[in-house]
């Protein structure tokens, strides 16, 4: 009976089911108290855009319960700015976000004041207390006001355009040109956002005795945090601890750096005691990074048949008020990966990252990717129409094959990111799709009204890019119990990884799975030099780094039991994880030899990204007269390479899924022409509910490997994100064909249906 | 969103609670379920000095049924509505009607008094209050008044309160056997306000023409509203069709909704429409008791 | 003020503000951390308890009006020794993935079952539908919602169902 190797690709239960079910997870605001405790408050402009006169916190400095109130002015010469992770371009600088403002605000939520009080309710009463005195400036409330220019956000750089990128493949100029058939269209996605159910939270304890700065409430990148504090708050990094709890969802919004992570742990060590700072969620939505906002103007050409000869065209992001750690993601990404999983020879797109006076962008989910995909489905479908050609075949005749990977994507300039889709068999998704929803029964309904609503069905593909590198680490170590402790760089945010890396260690050791202690994940204490989880990287990055670790440790066990054993270390087998044998037989228990210490650092390094990939198909039934979508059907076909957990995968899919259905239907910030954001509470962005999408599947499976890391799997868990805008989408335009409703903007709400319906029909009239 | 400083106050007796309410000048709120209330604190909206809580005064509690018609005091939960099926006969439009009304947990706290005071212009239940032509009983330093539904809502979360009254209960005229009605509203998802939303009821001469019309209407301006208008078109005629499309063009003519972030005016203008259209349709089709 | 009151079956008595919530009481002063508080102003759900056999928000209560209740948390509904079979039925779906809502849907879940043992798949939606999930996509929950009705139909034993206070 195979005792080993039989946890990788298991459904196995979860480690962290035991703690959360019990409501037992220590979230960061579930921590004790600590003593002379201090909670923060902060004070948020209510002014999109303008200068700061005066601050004026004498009155809540006052008030009883209050012990300080902090302004940039107790920051010295120069206040902190939030640093750029990724594509950290020097041009990006000058768009640099302060901790708290200076001179000027630029968004409605910007930091104005950090309260210090004894409990968060006076601390929150000593907001109202506070008097900013701000001469309002003309809010730049979307692209077209950030290009006019009228209003700059940072008069000194003169423009509010923060960098142009271009996506490059083959000559479009000369595709274009010789085109049999070229279609314009303009389209938009709205601003929304992640929403993990958890807000943010700090506690911040400075030891002013040994110079040592803890940090609690950490998230996703907590190695880069603490390189970053420790230069703002002039401290070596082996001075600070950040510790990552519990996390109630990251999504890409939770746990970059963001001001508060420097002014609380600043508060901290100013006071010297703890500080508590939990956020609130009106807080939330309008100071987590914000996601989404693109237009384009794009152009595809064709040949008759449906052969892609060239996609060009220009993007816009509206980016927001400054440029934070990782604001450049989703615009790089709307022009690199705007081809998909389509073969098109020639590209050419560029994408401008607009300022306007609104909360700064991050990455959310499919970053970019999300975007894009509506973008090109929407074209596709529309080009279809026009050439008289099946969707699906369309789709079909230019889906990459598997004998042209590697197959190179458009490079995007500047700084030359290139990018390849690695393995995978496009079609077959795209086959089990259309047999999993019955496309050929559904298709018959297509734009056919039945009881008072229109019949839509549409397909739509797509790739999901993960694993970025550059490296991850672990460490095991064989405790004296005889079981193993991992320590890995990656981070938790719900995906399960306190189970999913046990699985990998455990084949990888070959032990069952009760022989792993415990993942110990994120904090900067358990490992020398991590990274974290984003860009669906965790499996590929920290389990390779734990397959490397589990190798190394093996290699030192038998080192240490050929030493005991008498023999060489190449004669060392390792029995059933629990003892080591010698040649003729002689054998040591691994709990005796472990007095000895024995561990092992793992690495990974990586620079390609991996594919997962699939389709979607949807049906759904449109209530033209209320613009209502009822989504009757939904399937989601995905191959994420090898699985190490179809259960965890499997659930990352569904809900991947359901928050792309609220982004195609009913997730928006609006801002009006102010710069107000005006959804400031749930009860106005609206986010998917259990009566919402009922009917939903998803089959996910690993038939293609990735050939990039030891393990062949593939980051996966933003592909239902991905596809979700572009198939609904699609869906309604194909069941109001008869109407001739085109939709070229999310989200879908009823409004948005409502009046396309009407728009349709008078231009019908009027013909 | 940690809940601003007050003053809190559980007294026993409904007098008791009026003269907190009285000697407050105004800054005291008195408090219900508190499904309603207490968001509005969490944002700072309102900031009373002191709350009075209304949870001991156990008479406020009880629903009475009797050929009068239904009464219901005012700390009634939707709960409570729910889970008396003699409002199945009693009352069914409320029935319905409150079925909508926001989720689970809201409903075991909610109180239709708390609904009332409240006057959300998208709630159902002031929309079932001016439409059946509810008397809702009030209890201040004045004395006890009874307010008409029609002069209780003056406009956005605005009632004919004055603040030391509290609300005792609502009474609900008899409700014939063989009346038809419908209540239809749509909100974005199941729970949230109505966009839009329609109670309507006729009974029926001995032709089967409609009399004593009812049409009430939610989420399209800052009160719910009766439709005279609607209701001309419908009185005296069979309810067919015909008639049915003439009152959804009379409700979209008689309402001067405002753009939201949730709807736009003219989606709100002919989503009522639409309403009150498939509400007459349910009426018209429910089978004769 | 000073409350009294009941929670998972103990007597408590704290002396608290009367603008603390019911959540931030339980939270803060009882550190009964399970109950999680995700908006505070009556939209998520996460801060789901038991007050008097009824689920309600708790972020929507104030500790003082709790004079005199019986309330059940997630603690409440729970034991050391064994998952509850409404737990292992979430598990077992994996109907949970980050945690974070999950208090509030065992608790709102329990309360269901408890009063509705035979409740189909529309009501447990329109049920849930209060309580956000940003994780899941909520259908690994309907149906661990679902399959642990067996566990509360009658002729079950109490003890099986609710933990050691439910």
């Amino acid at each position: 009976m195979r005792t080993v190797n039989s946890l990788i690709g298991s459904p196995i239960e979860r480690f962290e089911d035991l703690r959360f079910l019990r409501g037992r997870g220590e979230y960061v605001d579930d921590l004790a108290a600590r003593n002379d405790m201090l909670h923060a408050a902060i004070l948020r402009s209510s002014v999109a855009h303008g200068r700061i006169r005066s601050i004026d916190v004498a009155a809540a400095r006052a008030l009883p319960g209050v012990h300080n109130v902090i302004t940039a002015k107790d920051m010295g010469n120069r206040v902190p700015r939030v640093p750029m992770r990724l594509q950290p371009l020097p041009e990006f600088e000058r768009f640099g976000q302060p901790v708290i403002a200076e001179n000027k605000v630029r968004y409605v939520g910007e930091a104005l004041a950090v309260v210090l009080a004894g409990t968060a309710g006076i601390a929150e009463d000593a907001l109202g207390l506070i008097e900013a005195d701000i001469e309002p400036l003309p809010a730049v409330a979307d692209r077209h006001a950030s290009a006019a220019e009228a209003s700059l956000l940072f008069e000194e750089v003169g423009s509010n355009l923060a960098m142009r990128f271009r996506a490059l493949r083959g000559d479009a100029s000369a595709a274009f040109a010789g085109a049999p058939y070229i279609r314009r269209e303009r389209f938009r996605t709205q601003r929304h956002m992640a929403l993990p159910m958890e807000p943010r939270g700090l506690l911040a304890e400075w030891d002013a005795a040994r110079g040592r700065l803890t940090v609690y409430g950490g998230a996703k990148v907590l190695f880069f945090n603490r390189r970053t504090l420790a230069k703002q708050m002039g401290l070596p990094e082996s001075a600070i601890e950040i510790v990552e709890n519990d996390v109630g969802g990251g999504f890409g919004a939770r746990g970059e750096f963001y001001p508060e992570d420097f002014l609380i742990p600043f508060a901290a060590r100013l006071t010297g005691r703890p500080v508590k700072w939990t956020e609130d969620r009106r807080e939330h939505l309008m100071c987590v990074n914000h996601a989404r906002e693109a237009e384009c103007d794009v152009e595809i050409a064709c040949t008759r048949e449906g052969t892609i000869l060239g996609l060009r065209g220009h993007a816009y992001v509206d980016v927001g008020a400054y440029m934070r750690t990782n604001g450049a993601v989703g615009a790089r990404n709307v022009a690199q990966f705007m081809s998909g999983p389509y073969r098109i020879p020639n590209i050419d797109i560029d994408v401008a990252l607009q300022l306007t006076n609104k909360t700064p962008v991050g990455t959310y989910r499919g970053p970019g990717r999300f975007e894009t995909d509506f973008f090109r489905e929407r074209l596709l479908d529309m080009v279809a129409q026009d050439l008289g050609l099946d969707r699906v075949e369309f789709r079909r005749r230019n889906l990459v094959s598997q004998r042209e990977m590697p197959y190179q994507l458009a490079t995007i300039t500047p700084f030359e990111s290139k990018d390849e889709l690695d393995s995978g068999d496009y079609h077959a998704t795209l086959d089990r799709c259309l047999h999993e929803i019955k496309w050929s029964d559904k298709s018959k309904l297509a734009g056919k009204l039945i009881d008072g609503r229109y019949h839509g069905v549409a397909v739509g593909c797509f790739i999901e890019g993960g694993a970025a590198g550059p490296k991850e680490s672990a460490r095991i170590v064989l405790e004296l119990d005889g079981r193993y402790s991992v320590y890995v760089g990656s981070s938790a945010i719900g995906q399960g990884l306190e189970t999913v890396f046990a699985q990998i260690a455990a084949d990888a050791l070959e032990v069952t799975i009760d022989h792993i202690r415990g993942v110990f994940h994120g904090s900067t204490s358990y490992v020398g030099d991590g990274y974290g989880a984003y860009h669906s990287r965790s499996v590929v990055m920290g389990g390779s780094a734990i397959l490397d670790a589990a190798t190394k440790l093996r290699e030192a066990i038998r080192t240490q039991a050929a030493q005991r054993l008498a023999c060489q270390p190449s004669e060392v087998e390792i029995v059933d994880g629990v003892k080591a044998v010698g040649p003729g037989g002689k054998s040591i228990g691994l709990n005796s030899i472990s007095d000895a210490g024995i561990s092992a650092d793992g690495a990974f390094l990586n620079k390609k990204h991996t594919y997962t990939y699939g389709t979607h198909a949807a049906h759904v039934a449109v209530d033209p007269k209320i613009g209502h979508v009822e989504l009757l059907d939904y399937v989601l076909v995905e191959d994420c390479g090898r699985i190490i957990n179809p259960m965890t995968v499997h659930g990352q899919a569904i809900g991947s899924l359901v928050q792309g259905l609220g982004g195609a239907m009913m997730e928006h910030l609006v801002y009006d022409q102010e710069g107000q954001l005006l959804t400031g509470s749930l009860a106005d962005y609206l986010i998917p509910t259990a009566s919402d999408f009922p009917n939903l599947r998803a089959i996910v499976f690993g038939n293609h490997p990735s050939p990039i890391n030891p393990l062949g799997a593939k980051g996966a868990g933003e592909g239902g994100i991905i596809a979700a805008g572009g198939v609904m989408a699609n869906a309604v335009a194909n069941a109001l064909s008869a109407l001739g409703v085109e939709p070229r903007e999310l989200p879908l709400t009823p409004t948005r249906i409502w009046e396309l319906v009407q728009a349709a029909s008078s231009n019908k009239q009027s013909v | 969103m940690k809940l601003p400083p007050f003053d809190y106050a559980c007294p026993a007796t409904l007098p008791e609670a009026v003269q907190l309410l009285a000697t407050h000048d105004g800054e005291a709120k008195a408090v219900a379920g508190g499904q309603s209330l207490v968001p509005m604190l969490a944002f700072r909206l309102a900031q009373p000095t002191l709350l009075v809580d209304l949870r001991k005064l156990a008479d406020l509690r009880g629903i009475r049924i009797s050929e009068k018609g239904a009464t219901l005091g005012a700390m009634v939960r939707w709960r409570d509505i729910e889970d008396d099926d003699r409002l199945d006969i009693a009352h069914p439009l409320l029935k319905a009607a409150i079925a909508h009304v926001a989720h689970y947990q809201v409903r075991n706290r909610g109180t239709i008094g708390g609904s009332l005071a409240h006057a959300d212009p998208a709630a159902e239940m002031p929309g079932i209050a001016i439409t059946c032509d509810a008397e809702i009983a009030v209890v201040g330093k004045s004395g006890a008044r009874v307010i008409q539904a029609a002069d209780f809502f003056q406009g956005a979360l605005t009632t004919a309160l004055t603040p030391d009254e509290i609300i005792v209960e609502v009474r609900l005229p008899a409700w014939p056997k063989g009346r038809r009605w419908g209540f239809e509203e749509f909100a974005r998802r199941r729970g949230d306000f109505a966009m839009a939303g329609a109670a309507v009821f006729y009974d029926q001469d001995e032709n089967g023409k409609a009399r004593n019309a009812h049409v009430g209407v939610i989420g399209v301006a800052d009160r719910p509203l009766r439709l005279p208008s609607v209701e001309d078109v419908l009185n005296g005629r069979i309810i067919d069709q015909a008639a049915i499309g003439a009152a959804e063009a009379a409700t979209c003519a008689a309402v001067d909704p405002q753009d939201d972030i949730h709807a736009s005016a003219a989606y709100r203008r002919a989503l009522v429409g639409t309403m009150v259209e498939r509400a007459l349709q349910r009426a018209a089709a429910r089978p004769q008791q | 003020m000073p409350v009294k009151f009941r929670v998972n079956g103990r007597q408590v008595e704290v002396d608290v503000e009367p603008r603390l919530t019911l959540a931030d009481c339980l939270r803060h002063h009882l550190r009964l951390t399970g109950t999680h508080v995700g908006c505070e102003h009556g939209v998520c759900g996460a801060c789901t308890v038991i007050v008097d056999g009824a689920a309600v928000r708790s972020c929507l209560m104030l500790a003082v009006q709790a004079d005199g209740a019986e309330i059940v948390t997630v603690e409440g509904l729970s034991s050391d020794a064994e998952l509850t079979p409404l737990q292992k039925s979430f598990r077992k779906h994996h109907a949970l993935q980050c945690g974070f809502c999950t208090p509030g849907m065992i608790t709102t879940a329990h309360a269901l079952l408890s009063e509705e043992p035979d409740c189909d798949a529309a009501r447990v939606r329109e049920v849930l539908s209060g309580n956000l999930c940003r994780c899941t996509g909520y259908i690994p929950i309907v149906e661990a919602v679902l399959d642990a009705r067996a566990a509360y139909q009658p002729k079950a034993g109490t003890r099986d169902r609710g933990g050691d206070r439910a």
